[in-house]
């Protein structure tokens, strides 16, 4: 792996790979002092052209963990206000010695041209582009329903388990989502069975193609589903005639109380945040004791110390220890 | 003026004969010509054309003259065996005036390359609002006959229909950049199954197609002449069909990316590929060959764009749309359309050259290689293969889709009334031949 760009890139002994090494780093993270020697002397850097707390300060503790040096670059307050442009940029983190470089950008395709327009050698991270692609989304996503509808792996066994015959609703605006897209590439590839849920306005034309099914009714698909995936839902969809109004939207395609109820006992309800409460999911569903909110964003440290591991210090077993 | 004798060539692919330029004219056509002083170019193995007309080229100046001037984009015309252009209107400021249009050709005039014929906008800065003073245009100096705000459509249809009408009076002729504004905003590649993997917003064909229907009903319904700038899908190639079967006086071209190229090259987020409209589908393409082939689509059009590195060496996103295409447009339809069979050379002379002179009313270019005929001509190498160095080529601008690429055809001389300004490959500087003859 020399990049990481889209949930597709990876295969399915290396989405193994990525989700075993993550919940290795997890085990690391339960002892009293977290901090691994693994990175020293690397330097990540966090280019975010898109605000985005949540992410950053996960890619920051997750390099940090692994005594990397952060450099975090955000466009507000750089030269990027100024109209320097993506390859200025690159050049100048190429001239600091970036080993690795985060990026979240606004334009779908921008971590591709970082990776591969020769701006920058060092190893380039997608994370999140645009309405391309969120890849260690999805792979947070994975080791969490891993843990909750496969099981850890084994002591003993050489690779954790796929996620083979799981039932993953995904459910909302599927248009806009990146995170979407990479779930259904990364499920397919561990081998889950992936319906998404959207009116038909959200969902792209072209889906047809992908490796999931489609539905435009939420409560017949409800039954049967192991985990049911919340997309949040942008307010300035809002106006743009993708659905009549917010109140019909969450009607339609919202989880409530009266939906939880249609879950099995086990079905875990998960979203990538930020919420919008009382839209597409209701205070009920979010804070209901089959939801993973809180676990996703602590599984997205332990992701993304396994990915900038693999990525800059090679293979899994040595140095976790 | 130096006399030339074309010996050995083969007038659209015929069998070789000669060709003898004289004064501005074809003096003489047949074998054995010879003429006292007369430079003998050796023709064997070459195509002679008339010279090619472009419906459609950017030329940047006045406003980009970091992308193109008029001098560097007619050089390159030049250079692609053009010896007419059609200068669109979007420069800075816009030719939505007498005094733009014929500074453009004033400038063409003086470059001397190519005729240039500048396209006057439809309407006021290209706004779509209020219709710009298409007649002043049509009797200035520039004698404009095309009109466009290419780039942008003339999307209201009241707005389209007085255009179409109101250019009756000088016989002019609206060409439409046909696109939907609405069903395209924010628009980045064809809409299909790689817009939804790569996750940019779509530009579906519909948005075409919707307004290629109407305009051929309104200009059935007012009596008018339209042209249709690039063509790109299968389904407008349908509606144009159509139109022509009822006798519509509507008229299209297409580009010569759109002949060779796919979306599926967008996969790598290559800029260099940002064009509109859109690189779309294989059966896309292939609808557009047949339709070629057929005269559904009267022209080649280049829609040479050029954009300077700034504007292309970013993501895609942040990328202007557009390809250069005047240096490559020969190469190109010999291998979409010629060495599949689909044209003949002489069909390549129709469509890029006589056709195109025909719609923009130019009464110089576009004629029969015979005695009497303007002596504006087009040298084609068919069995030339050459590949494509974006920093060598005579535009300033390198946004080349085809950098890397083995071409296949070549053009080797270009005439313009009798003189050269491509020979031998390499470009005829005007002012130099003044002094003594073109070596």
């Amino acid at each position: 792996m020399r990049h990481l760009l889209s949930a597709g890139d990876l295969d399915h002994d290396t989405a193994l790979l990525v989700l075993d090494t993550a919940e290795q780093m997890a085990a690391t993270q339960q002892r009293e002092i977290k901090k691994l020697p693994t990175l020293r002397g690397r330097t990540v850097v966090n280019l975010f052209f898109e605000d985005s707390t949540r992410t950053r300060i996960s890619f920051e503790a997750a390099a940090k963990r692994l005594s990397a040096d952060v450099i975090n670059f955000s466009a507000k307050g750089s030269s990027l206000a100024k109209g320097e442009s993506l390859k200025d940029t690159a050049l100048t983190l190429q001239a600091m010695g970036a080993d690795a470089v985060v990026i979240r950008h606004q334009a779908s395709g921008a971590p591709h041209r970082l990776a591969t327009a020769g701006w920058v050698h060092g190893c380039v991270v997608n994370a999140g582009d645009g309405t391309h692609e969120h890849p260690t989304q999805a792979l947070l996503d994975a080791v969490t329903m891993r843990h909750h509808l496969v099981g850890m792996r084994r002591p003993g066994a050489a690779a954790g388990r796929d996620l083979a015959g799981r039932r993953v609703l995904i459910v909302g605006d599927v248009l806009h989502s990146r995170v979407a897209r990479s779930n259904v590439l990364l499920l397919h590839t561990l081998g889950a069975d992936v319906t998404l849920v959207a009116p038909p306005t959200l969902l792209p034309v072209g889906v047809d193609s992908w490796p999931c099914a489609t539905s435009y009714d939420l409560d017949a698909s409800l039954p049967g589903a192991d985990a049911v995936m919340m997309l949040r839902v942008q307010a300035e969809r809002m106006h743009a005639a993708y659905f009549p109004s917010a109140r019909e939207y969450s009607r339609r395609y919202g989880l409530d109380a009266r939906r939880l109820r249609l879950l099995d006992e086990h079905t875990i309800v998960m979203h990538p945040g930020p919420m919008n409460r009382g839209l597409e999911i209701s205070a009920d569903a979010a804070d209901c004791a089959r939801s993973t909110i809180v676990e996703q964003v602590g599984n997205g440290v332990s992701v993304r110390m396994a990915v900038l591991y693999l990525l800059l210090a090679g293979s899994a077993d040595e140095g976790i220890r | 003026m130096t006399t030339y004798v074309l010996r050995g060539v083969r007038p659209l692919g015929a069998d070789p004969t000669d060709l003898l330029l004289r004064d501005g004219t074809i003096a003489d056509v047949g074998p054995g010509l010879a003429a006292d002083g007369a430079v003998l170019v050796d023709g064997t193995g070459l195509v002679a054309l008339p010279g090619f007309v472009d419906l459609h080229t950017h030329l940047r100046e006045p406003g980009r003259e970091d992308a193109e001037t008029v001098a560097s984009g007619t050089r390159a015309a030049a250079a692609g065996g053009f010896t007419a252009v059609h200068a669109m209107a979007n420069t800075e400021p816009v030719a939505d005036t007498a005094g733009v249009v014929e500074q453009v050709w004033r400038l063409g005039r003086e470059a001397a390359w190519v005729d240039v014929h500048p396209v006057g906008a439809v309407t006021v800065g290209l706004a779509g609002e209020r219709l710009a003073e298409l007649g002043a245009m049509a009797d200035s100096a520039a004698r404009v006959r095309v009109f466009s705000d290419d780039g942008h459509c003339v999307a209201d249809a009241v707005l389209m229909r007085r255009a179409l009408e109101y250019v009756k009076a000088f016989d002019g002729v609206i060409a439409q950049h046909a696109q939907e504004p609405r069903l395209t905003h924010g628009a980045q590649m064809h809409e299909g199954e790689l817009s939804a993997v790569l996750g940019l917003a779509g530009w579906p064909a519909v948005a075409e197609e919707a307004i290629v229907a109407r305009d051929v009903l309104l200009a059935q319904h007012v009596g008018s002449r339209l042209h249709v700038c690039h063509v790109s899908s299968a389904g407008s190639v349908e509606i144009l069909r159509w139109a022509k079967a009822r006798g519509v006086a509507v008229t299209a071209e297409v580009t010569p990316h759109h002949l060779l190229l796919t979306h599926d090259l967008v996969r790598g987020y290559d800029p260099r590929l940002k064009v509109n409209p859109p690189l779309r589908t294989a059966d896309d393409v292939a609808a557009l060959r047949g339709a070629l082939a057929d005269g559904t689509i009267d022209a080649v059009a280049t829609d040479h764009a050029p954009h300077t590195s700034e504007d292309k060496d970013c993501e895609w996103q942040a990328a202007a749309m557009g390809m250069t295409g005047l240096e490559t447009a020969l190469s190109v339809v010999q291998e979409a359309m010629v060495e599949t069979g689909l044209l003949d050379w002489a069909g390549v002379a129709d469509r890029m050259s006589t056709r195109p002179a025909r719609i923009g009313r130019l009464a110089e270019h576009g004629q029969p290689l015979l005695a009497g005929s303007p002596a504006t001509l087009t040298l084609v190498d068919p069995a030339a293969r050459w590949d494509v160095d974006p920093a060598v080529m005579a535009t300033a601008s390198r946004n080349t889709p085809f950098a890397g690429r083995r071409m296949h055809g070549r053009v080797v001389a270009t005439f313009l009334r009798g003189r050269p300004t491509l020979l031998d490959g390499r470009l005829q500087d005007a002012t130099a031949q003044g002094a003594g003859g073109a070596r």
